[in-house]
């Protein structure tokens, strides 16, 4: 036997076993009868081609790998962000199940979440009982202090009305009249986890804010950061950066603390978010200001209607990026942006002259949420690289036309194309015709980057794969420094490796790059 | 623009909603309203006599042909008819297949996300049959109908399905705003039926807007495509309903509560009618039935 209680393989190593291998052998020749090995290669080849390409790019009726999740996760998310709340999904236990496990895999974290268990009888019912207990249930074991609502597919397809169902709820003593339970219908089968963040967001602040006959405006700025795998540090550098400005502002959904808790003995089921007496507060802000255009539409129109000002980024990520959002913040607020600032671009720019030899040119494809795409396509291109393939599931009309906007104003972007709505199974046809030096995604990139040798770097939500990255910022001059050297680190090793056999390719394997 | 106004026309199938809903929409115009009409039965025929035309394309064909709602820009589907009006319709699935609930959610959340109800005064429901599903409540949920205009006739299912729609309107109308606003009758000819619609309202705790009486010009206006107000607007069942478009416009504010009633009770108020036999009566009934069939 190979495996013995001495020494135990890991799965890999054991299946590398002879015994192993004869078995897998063996199992192929006589229950598999796969077609022969040279017919695999050829059709696996063939879908590389530009025959395939034409043929996948037209494809109507099937998805294959979306580069998006639903909309509850989005909700699910945002509610994550504010004191002691906890996400109560109206529908089927499975979904849930999906939420928490997608969220923890990536930050590391527990993530809570409850749901109303709809299951059959439900489905015929009407959930109405599942939210009289389910609340409840929630309020007693979990003692939030905000219980937010979305939807699955499940009670949406059935009609379930959440404002009526929480009204009877709280009539029949499920939570106390004045506890607050805001909520947002989150389809899943309707756009993204973008469009979740913002209705759940909306949701939320009309909760607070419909209650303020009034709002007595005063001087802070309301930061909605928008749906992002790098928040927890992400969300602490901007308030790094405004505090440095001395900005007056509220964070709407700041979730840096709660996926990012200390091991210090004490388990927190909540952990930091918005108070909600700042969510109160927040409605007499002058203006809010999202981080992320396509994460806040709805949120941003109804602040507007409050009488706020408002105003929206694409992801600060890159060089103009963060100015345009330390701008944004000072024409907002009347702060001048400060001395030490100015330095930390200035040095941001030095790094990028040092490396510059090294980047210019370069080739990228890049997938992920429309707002992640945007500012990463136009760093990438102040860098002096070429964003070549600009793709996002959810990115609609809107964002191709501003995407071609942004590449239509440098030389660097001549050569890109952008491609709203298509999948990662488009992705694989593109790498593969018109090949690029690196691939930007999230961890699911890693099968192509396997099928077409695309160099990934992970920059995008969900990262399951590799450790503890979202604890680095992407946002700011620092955080474009962080990007920046995960580009060199992947350009430097690619170098290397095809440098690295010694007396034929080592003639430039370099000490010094 | 004196503030949004919603309605939902309700009732059993085949009696007569979109005719009527058309008819009184048209006639509501005279009061110089500009009104949006939202079609919410998959058959999508409430709009049909405002436009002289057949079924309009609807919102979900269009949305399934480009490939889902997001796609899909208001132009596409609303359509402007007679007088102005603005008419919309939801569609939804073939018979036997799909939800054609989920459509009118899907449908009623496109329309308002779009802006189809600005720069309207009036939008009106026309909801099919009776209250089936969540989805076909939709209508009567928080912010949309303020009052719900219920379609019957004499006859026995008729009642029946006002009286199951008034049960639906009672589980929203504790929670929001949603109210009854009355009656309907659009004349079957049945005996003693106006006594009987007047006593189904009363029964619900609501009244009697209008008691539409049956006229053949309707008919004849219908084969044309078109309401009797275009058809013949100066008929005298061209008043009738101008005269209900009234009534509605003067309700605004006044729903009530239903106060829907038990099966018990409503089939008692039947067999008052003579619309529908004690057990009595039926048991001798088929004694005479199996009498003369044994004397033949």
């Amino acid at each position: 036997m190979p495996q013995s209680a001495d020494k135990v393989l890991d799965h890999a190593p054991l299946f590398q076993q002879p015994e192993y291998k004869e078995m897998l052998e063996n199992k192929k020749i006589k229950f598999e009868c796969g077609h022969p090995d040279d017919m695999v290669a050829e059709i696996g080849d063939w879908t590389k081609s530009w025959e395939y390409r034409e043929k996948n790019l037209n494809r109507e009726a099937l998805t294959v790998n979306p580069a998006k999740a639903c909309q509850p996760l989005g909700a699910v998310f945002a509610a994550a962000g504010y004191e002691k709340t906890m996400s109560f999904v109206h529908g089927s236990q499975g979904c849930v199940a999906y939420y928490r496990s997608h969220l923890s895999r990536h930050f590391k974290e527990p993530a809570s979440c409850v749901s109303s268990s709809m299951t059959e009888d439900a489905a015929v019912f009407g959930g109405l009982v599942n939210m009289v207990d389910g609340l409840a249930n929630t309020k007693a074991l979990y003692d939030p202090k905000m219980i937010a609502v979305s939807t699955t597919c499940m009670a949406e397809v059935i009609g379930d009305d959440l404002n009526s169902f929480i009204i009877q709820a709280k009539e029949k003593g499920s939570v106390e009249e004045d506890f607050d339970v805001p909520f947002a219908h989150t389809p899943a089968f309707v756009g993204s986890h973008v469009d979740g963040y913002d209705n759940m967001t909306k949701g939320i602040l009309k909760n607070f804010w419909d209650k303020v006959e009034e709002p007595v405006q005063n001087e802070t700025i309301n930061i909605i950061p928008g749906f992002d795998g790098f928040a927890v540090a992400n969300n602490r550098e901007i308030k790094r950066l405004l505090d440095e400005m001395g900005v007056e502002y509220t964070f709407l959904s700041d979730v840096s603390d709660v996926y990012d808790t200390p091991s210090d003995g004490e388990f927190r089921m909540y952990d930091g978010g918005t108070s909600l007496e700042d969510v109160k507060d927040a409605v007499n802000a002058k203006a809010t200001v999202s981080m992320q255009e396509y994460c806040t539409p709805k949120t941003l129109e109804y602040a507007a209607s409050k009488g706020q000002e408002t105003a929206s980024l694409h992801y600060p990520m890159g060089v103009q990026a963060t100015d345009e959002f330390l701008m944004k913040m000072s024409e907002l607020s009347g702060k001048e942006i400060p001395e030490s600032l100015r330095l930390e671009r200035g040095r941001l720019v030095d790094a990028i002259a040092d490396s510059q030899a090294h980047l210019h040119g370069k080739t990228y494809a890049i997938y992920g949420d429309p707002d992640f795409v945007y500012a990463m396509a136009r760093f990438v291109m102040e860098l002096g690289g070429e964003p070549i393939h600009c793709l996002a599931t959810n990115g609609g009309k809107d964002w191709e036309a501003q995407m071609n906007e942004l590449l239509a104003s440098s030389p660097f972007g001549a050569n890109a194309q952008v491609w709203a709505k298509k999948d990662l199974w488009h992705m694989r046809s593109l790498l593969a015709t018109e090949p690029v030096d690196m691939l930007i995604g999230n961890s699911y990139g890693k099968y192509l980057e396997r099928d077409t040798g695309t160099p990934l770097i992970r920059l995008m939500f969900p990262i399951f794969d590799r450790h503890h990255h979202h604890r680095f910022p992407t946002w700011g001059y620092q955080g474009a420094l962080t990007v920046l050297v995960k580009l060199l680190d992947t350009v430097f090793e690619k170098l290397d490796d095809d440098t690295i056999v010694p007396g034929e390719t080592d003639y430039s394997f370099d000490l010094t790059r | 623009m004196s503030e949004l106004r919603q309605i939902a026309f309700y009732g059993k199938g085949g009696i007569g909603k979109s005719t009527t809903s058309q008819n009184t929409l048209a006639a509501l115009v005279e009061l110089q309203q500009k009104i949006l009409i939202v079609g919410c039965d998959p058959k999508a025929d409430s709009t049909r006599l405002i436009l002289n035309s057949k079924a309009q394309d609807t919102v979900l064909h269009m949305a399934a042909e480009m490939g889902s709602v997001e796609d899909l820009e208001l132009e596409d589907v609303l359509k402007v008819g007679y007088q102005d009006i603005k008419c919309v319709e939801s569609g939804g699935p073939e018979p036997g297949v799909g939800c054609a609930g989920r459509g009118v959610i899907t449908a009623t959340n496109f329309l308002e996300e779009n802006g189809a109800y600005d720069d309207v005064d009036y939008v009106s429901y026309d909801v099919l049959g009776d209250v089936v599903c969540g989805g076909f409540a939709m209508p009567i949920r928080e912010n949309k109908a303020q009052e719900i205009y219920i379609v019957m006739s004499g006859e026995m299912m008729a009642l029946y399905a006002a009286n199951n729609i008034s049960k639906g309107i009672l589980k929203y109308a504790n929670s929001g705003g949603v109210r009854l606003g009355g009656l309907i009758c659009n004349e079957r000819q049945t005996d003693k039926e106006l006594e009987l619609a007047e006593a189904m309202a009363e029964k619900l705790g609501s009244k009697l807007i209008h008691f539409v009486p049956r006229d053949n010009i309707v008919q004849h206006a219908e084969l044309r495509r078109q309401t009797v107000l275009q058809y013949a607007p100066d008929s005298k069942q061209a008043d009738e309903y101008r005269q209900l478009a009234k009534k509605i416009h003067a309700n605004s504010g006044k729903g009530v509560i239903p106060t829907p009633v038990t099966m018990d009770e409503l089939e008692e108020m039947l067999m008052e009618f003579g619309i529908m036999q004690s057990e009595e009566e039926r048991e001798a009934m088929i004694a005479a039935a199996d009498a003369e069939a044994a004397a033949s």
